[in-house]
């Protein structure tokens, strides 16, 4: 847990927070399970996690499209839990971006400062500013569907931020675009928000749009936040094998603890090997653990003193340009990978041969254990 | 110096070419023909069918709403000879035009046609009808033979065949003796009639009829002609011209008057002029109450009118159909595009079950639902809302017809109106309720127009199918609740009068264009969306 940004919540207030918030559509199997969650105010936090896994239902409870069975949700410390969506005055970006059809671009805009009786003058000008900020200035008199998909995406944007909320929530509002788009659309977010100080909950599957984007990411599991960090601890420090797996790639190890010793803890493979790795979530000695290791960090052929060293048979080489992509068989994984940077000093490892592996203690993570 | 013009401009745009070098676009064409030549062979058969079974009976149709050649068919010469007469003058036509009638009636009763030609003119000038199958029956027993008696005494020549067949070879026999050549036409026909048609009509004398068609045609000629006449090498006119103040007349008027002082009255007279030509417009004039006259197109007198009334009535009623189709059906579309999957089916086979049901059925079920000893009306007197004698008149008029065509006609209200509301995405709604619109706002501001291409799509349907419905209305309209379809299916079935009914179609068709068009202009076509 990121205790820095959790303590200064603390201090402001939260702008949206979830109190034992648990949701289940059957009454048999719960959807969201004890979630409890802090957002500070001008917080940018992403909800990331497979389909499935309660993120968007989270996100749905707190714009108010579904009740929450159990627990409260706070929205600048108020209970909303009978707060009817309208009143929640909270921006809303769409997953199809939910734009009106039978609307110009500009009467999109306008539509909810005329739900809150702007005068025509006020209203112009702030539908004037809301488009030139998202650089659609020229575009208030088209109908959406001559729009591109990402000029569309950015009517959403601005029409979520239009009124002023003080929290805006985005349900994947990139999914439907191409990966280029998706990029460039991810700054623009980005910047919007720092320019205008709004908390923003941002709902997605995509690993990449959650590390570039957000102050704090909190990955579901099974209705359950697996952890609530900074991206950078997220892939640095992941809690357990799933945060693991699910952000970035990743090398798995699993074997048996034979050692605990200040953090570091010692393991026998599965085929035998012994290796040295951060102790971070596993049990006592005997259980079972699985390391979870970067394939950024393996060093093929290590030149200096490394903690683990082990041997590998190159499966696969796959060139990539600004890398070497290599497909290993290391103590029982078969699909043990490795990046090798294409710095022009390594001849390409041969298929078929075997070569020795280095890598930090610290940098293999020793974790719950998967089957 | 236009050549080098042309140089230059095919320089400037020189059209694509193939590899090989032929136009681009010859080649695509010939790249494409084959497929457009499948496509053709899929859609011919429907196609045959359609142009056969559909346009065809159409078009022949609409044809008789204004075709009208049974009066020309039947009495040729009547028609020619009625064309020298003017009707306004006020006294009934000459003898010369009683004797083509004779002549024509001749072959027309022979042929039975004359019936026929008397229930069309009928349509228009009632009474007539009888006429013709009066005269029809005693035209054998007409005195005919005064002329021909007159004739050969004058010249024995005339007394045979060969005197017709040389009178036929003479120049222009056809302009001189118009009515003469007509009633040999009419003559052999009567004789292939009669005699059947190995017989030769031009080894046989001439009926008397016939004499006397010639008797009149001689009575128009000039001096010129007699000269070149009676110059003639057959001699048959030597001495004719002389004696033709001697030759009685037959008075077929008389004889006419005889049998019925209709042949008397002047407005039968006009009525066949007026109704000579081959093509009128009297079915249309009649199908919005009107007729001509004299003095030109008037309106039928008030008690007489009846089409005019059936439109606006037909028009009226489809259109509080349409209404209470869409004031209906609207919810129960909502519903369909918003339940969960399972419950929206279950809804939608509801929805579609009448149309498993035979439409006689239904319609019959409102009568049994709607009389007055019927369901309702005892439901309503058992929970005491209406008293025993108050009993309500709901079949048989207007009411009874609403009600049962709405119900028939709802299923095409809603079927558009529900694929028009599942494309309508849910997200919408939370979208317009985000940003603060309450529930009545976001309904009427952002999902209703959404679905006007649902209603415009629901209305045209259910309109244009109203505004042409029969069975219904005439089981349950009584005589108050039918529409104009009735009125076209007593004409084609009952009173046999299928100018009119044709008449009435083609105006019911062009206001349904019409509407349709009205609808494209304001709405747009383009926005319709029958799913």
């Amino acid at each position: 847990m990121s205790s820095s940004v959790q303590a200064s919540s603390d201090v402001r207030g939260a702008a949206v927070r979830f109190e034992h918030v648990q949701k289940s559509y059957d009454g048999e199997i719960l959807v969201v399970k004890d979630l409890n969650l802090d957002i500070a105010p001008g917080e940018f936090v992403t909800m990331l996690g497979p389909s499935g896994s309660g993120k968007t239902t989270c996100l749905m409870m707190l714009a108010g499209f579904e009740p929450a069975t159990n627990g409260e949700i706070f929205l600048n410390d108020k209970p909303i839990n009978n707060v009817p969506p309208r009143k929640r005055g909270i921006g809303m970006v769409f997953q199809n971006y939910a734009l009106f059809p039978h609307m110009s671009v500009a009467e999109n805009l306008a539509f909810p400062l005329e739900i809150r009786k702007m005068g025509k003058s006020e209203r112009e000008e702030k539908v004037k500013r809301a488009l030139d900020m998202v650089e659609l200035g020229a575009f208030g008199n088209r109908r959406p569907a001559q729009l591109s998909g990402g000029q569309q995406q950015r009517v959403a944007v601005a029409r979520a931020l239009v009124f002023d909320p003080d929290l805006v929530l985005m349900d994947e509002p990139l999914g439907a675009l191409d990966k280029q788009l998706r990029e460039q659309m991810q700054y623009e977010i980005k910047h919007i928000h720092e320019s205008l100080g709004v908390s923003v909950v941002y709902v997605t599957h995509d690993q990449t749009e959650a590390l570039t984007m957000s102050d704090r990411v909190a990955v579901f599991q099974d209705g359950v936040i697996q952890q609530l960090s900074s991206p950078d601890d997220l892939y640095e420090s992941p809690q357990n094998s799933f945060v693991a797996q699910f952000i970035g790639e990743n090398n798995k190890l699993s074997g048996v603890i034979t050692g605990i010793d200040n953090g570091l803890c010692g393991m026998t493979l599965d085929d035998g090997t012994k290796v040295t790795a951060e102790a971070v979530n596993v049990g006592d000695i005997g259980s079972r653990a699985t390391i979870s290791l970067r394939p950024e960090r393996v060093e093929l052929e290590p030149q200096e003193l490394r903690d683990n060293r082990v041997n590998g048979k190159v499966v696969e080489v796959l060139y990539l340009g600004d890398h070497l992509r290599i497909v290993m068989s290391v103590a029982g994984n078969h699909e043990f990978i490795v990046k090798l940077p294409n710095g022009g000093r390594h001849s390409s490892p041969i298929e078929g041969q075997s070569y020795q592996l280095g890598w930090s203690a610290l940098d293999a993570k020793a974790l719950d254990p998967v089957s | 110096m236009s050549a080098s013009i042309q140089a230059t401009t095919d320089l400037s745009t020189p059209k694509p070419l193939t590899v090989d070098g032929r136009p681009l676009k010859k080649s695509l064409a010939r790249a494409l023909r084959r497929d457009k030549l499948r496509a053709f062979l899929l859609i011919f058969p429907l196609l045959a069918f359609i142009v056969l079974s559909f346009v065809m009976p159409i078009g022949d149709m609409l044809f008789r709403s204004v075709e009208n050649s049974i009066v020309e068919k039947t009495l040729p010469g009547t028609v020619k000879a009625l064309s020298r007469w003017d009707s306004t003058i006020g006294d009934i036509p000459d003898e010369a035009v009683f004797t083509a009638l004779a002549d024509d009636l001749m072959l027309a009763q022979e042929i039975k046609r004359h019936t026929r030609l008397g229930s069309r003119l009928n349509y228009d000038q009632p009474g007539i009808s009888s006429l013709f199958r009066k005269t029809g029956r005693r035209l054998k027993k007409f005195e005919n033979t005064a002329a021909q008696d007159a004739l050969v005494q004058i010249n024995a020549a005339w007394d045979s065949p060969a005197a017709w067949i040389s009178l036929q070879e003479i120049p222009s026999f056809d302009t001189h003796f118009p009515a003469t050549a007509q009633s040999l036409q009419n003559w052999s026909g009567w004789v292939a009639s009669e005699e059947g048609e190995e017989v030769d009509a031009t080894t046989l004398q001439p009926h008397g009829f016939t004499y006397a068609s010639l008797l009149q045609d001689l009575k128009t000629l000039d001096a010129s002609t007699w000269e070149t006449l009676e110059a003639d090498a057959s001699g048959l006119f030597t001495g004719v011209n002389d004696q033709l103040q001697n030759i009685p007349e037959e008075n077929f008027t008389s004889q006419f008057a005889d049998i019925d002082d209709g042949w008397l009255d002047l407005d039968n007279w006009r009525a066949m002029k007026r109704l000579s030509p081959r093509y009128i417009d009297s079915y249309f004039l009649a199908s919005i109450d009107s007729e001509r006259t004299e003095s030109g197109v008037e309106r039928k007198s008030e008690n007489e009118r009846i089409y005019a009334t059936l439109f606006v009535r037909t028009i009226l009623i489809s259109l509080v159909i349409t209404m209470s189709c869409i004031l209906l059906g609207y919810p129960v579309a909502f519903l369909l595009a918003n339940l969960p999957v399972r419950a929206s089916n279950l809804v939608l086979i509801l929805v579609l079950l009448p149309f498993w049901t035979s439409l006689l059925v239904r319609t019959s079920a409102w009568k049994v639902l709607l009389q007055q000893q019927g369901v309702i009306n005892d439901l309503l007197v058992w929970i005491g809302l209406i008293d025993n004698a108050g009993r309500l008149v709901m079949i048989n008029n207007m009411t009874g017809t609403i009600i049962a065509m709405t119900h028939i006609l709802l299923p095409f209200m809603i079927l558009p109106l529900f694929s028009v509301m599942k494309t309508i995405s849910p997200t919408y709604m939370r979208a317009a309720k985000s940003m603060g619109a309450s529930d009545s706002l976001a309904f009427w501001r952002i999902y209703f127009p959404n679905t006007i291409p649902g209603i415009g799509a629901g209305s045209i349907l259910v309109f244009i199918l109203s505004i042409g419905y029969y069975i219904t209305p005439a089981l349950v309209g009584g005589t108050k609740g039918v529409f104009i379809s009735n009125r076209i299916a007593y004409h084609i079935s009952s009173s046999l009068n299928w100018g009119l009914a044709a008449a009435l179609g083609s105006i019911l068709l062009v206001l349904v264009l019409a509407l349709y068009w009205t609808y494209d202009r304001i709405v747009g076509i383009d926005k319709v969306n029958l799913g």
